[in-house]
């Protein structure tokens, strides 16, 4: 019982990359109220990114294609390509995307600083406490980076229908706003794994009875 | 008597605040034998919980060295440490520090996954343990769901998953009641004797007086005095009045 590794000091075992999984999986689910808030900051910062470039492929469609003569007379914001409003519009909601998401992922992280220092206490590797963060992140964010990126389609698809009507299937960008849904969703579950990773890997290297300490 | 399980040697450790270093630890030396119940006592702010990171291998110390089972734990790997950690010590918390996603069980088996059971092995070991403190029909409860007393068995029972030689206690009984503070204490010293672990406690609780093999006191970072338990006997007469 008690004696049995008298003497000797080990080396601490790696553990299975399915364990992580399960462990990441399992606490993203309980935690389901807390994961919603901080997955909702994801939702909606892919919804505005995807609204807005979206609808700016769609109106340029119609510009540049089929559609564009009965459209001319609409005036100077109507010229192919982007506009500088629009690449405006773009940057900004990427910024709100970039800051939103990591500071959700961030304060999201940071409540949890007792918690990583517990699994240190409990013999848990630092980059084991990584990997369940980063994880966690990732499937968290890939999911509300997909629903956000398909309210983000529809809003556009709807703001669209109303602009131009049902012109907008003359020409429809289908390729483009299928990359864009998928492109929002793949940036969605990068920016919460980048934004995860900084204070968890802190988190990882603080001496357990530091990051036990840590009060939010 | 037995064997030193852990020693501190001048240990010493500062926290820089700003321009202010406060001497938490101001020289420390320490001999605990394995398998004694050993409580720390001391006012608030006298070191306690310092010592208890120092020598449970959760925080450096600035100066001197702490040695468990006869390795310096400075010389240590970061992989030896989480080893360490995990095999050889057993931590409970004032505040249970329990996770919350996680039931009594998978909360008690926790430390054996990162010990490499197999999940019969743990689930088998983990039940036992619960049962050992009492916690067989609460298995698959939550922490929420749990009574603060019951929390800390659950707490308990996971200090021991992994067979430890040494039970860290940090004031398991100051967030309890009287009653329920001292079925904690008995449990503790029961597993002690059973056990053969050996437990270090912080404490401001005198409950905890009649069941030390030894009382360390601190003062303002240093031993003050130690007391056996002849000598603590006498005393908890004075106190109690039996
Ligand atoms: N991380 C820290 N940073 C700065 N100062 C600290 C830190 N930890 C402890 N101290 C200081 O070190 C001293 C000892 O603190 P410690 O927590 O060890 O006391 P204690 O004996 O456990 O007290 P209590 O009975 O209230 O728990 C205190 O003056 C405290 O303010
Ligand atoms: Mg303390």
């Amino acid at each position: 019982m008690a004696n049995q590794n008298r003497g000797t000091i080990g080396q601490q075992i790696e553990l299975p990359f399915s364990e992580s999984v399960r462990i990441s999986y399992q606490s993203l689910m309980l935690r389901f109220g807390r994961s919603i808030i901080t997955t909702a900051g994801i939702t909606l910062g892919i919804a505005f990114l995807v609204f807005v470039v979206i609808s700016n492929e769609i109106s340029t469609s119609i510009v540049g294609g089929s559609a564009s003569e009965q459209l001319m007379d609409l005036g100077e914001e109507q010229e192919t390509g982007i506009s500088t409003k629009d690449k405006w519009l773009i940057i900004m909601s990427l910024i709100v995307c970039v800051v939103g998401i990591t500071n959700s992922m961030l304060m999201s992280v940071t409540e949890r600083f007792r918690e990583i220092g517990t699994m240190k206490c409990l013999g848990a590797l630092d980059h084991f406490v990584v990997i369940l963060f980063l994880l966690e992140s990732g499937f968290q964010g890939f999911a509300g980076a997909l629903v956000g990126a398909l309210i983000g389609f529809v809003a556009s698809l709807l703001m669209s229908l109303a602009n131009f009507g049902l012109d907008i299937f003359m020409d429809f960008p289908l390729l483009s706003v299928l990359l864009w849904i998928l492109g929002g969703s793949v940036l969605g579950m990068l920016l919460a794994v980048f934004g995860a990773a900084f204070p968890a890997w802190r988190a990882a290297k603080l001496p357990p009875a530091e990051a036990m300490r840590t009060e939010v | 008597m037995a064997e030193v399980i852990v020693k501190t040697d001048q240990v010493v450790k500062e926290y820089r605040m700003g321009n202010n270093v406060v001497k938490a630890l101001n020289g420390v030396n320490l001999e605990i034998y394995q398998g004694e119940y050993l409580s720390l006592m001391g006012p608030s702010g006298s070191g306690k919980s310092t010592l208890f990171n120092m020598i449970g291998a959760l925080d450096r110390p600035t100066k001197g060295s702490v040695f468990i089972d006869g390795q310096n734990t400075s010389g240590l790997t970061t992989s030896q440490i989480a080893w360490l950690r995990c095999h050889k010590i057993g931590y409970i918390f004032q505040s249970y520090n329990l996770l919350h996603v996680m039931t009594a069980l998978e909360n008690v088996t926790l430390p054996m996954i990162f010990a490499g059971l197999s999940v019969k092995e743990r689930n088998k070991k983990g039940e036992e343990l619960l049962e050992l403190v009492g916690l067989d029909d609460r298995i698959y409860h939550l922490p929420d769901e749990l009574s603060g007393g019951q929390r800390q068995r659950v707490a308990v029972a996971r200090a021991l998953a992994n067979d430890p030689n040494i039970v860290l206690a940090d004031e398991p009984t100051a967030n309890l009641d009287m009653i329920i503070g001292r079925e904690i204490i008995t449990l503790i010293k029961r597993l002690n004797q059973e056990k053969n672990v050996t437990v270090i406690s912080a404490t401001h609780d005198l409950k905890m007086l009649d069941v030390s093999d030894r009382i360390v006191d601190i003062r303002d970072g240093v031993v003050e005095r130690i007391r056996n338990r002849d000598e603590i006997e006498l005393e908890v007469g004075e106190v109690t009045g039996h």
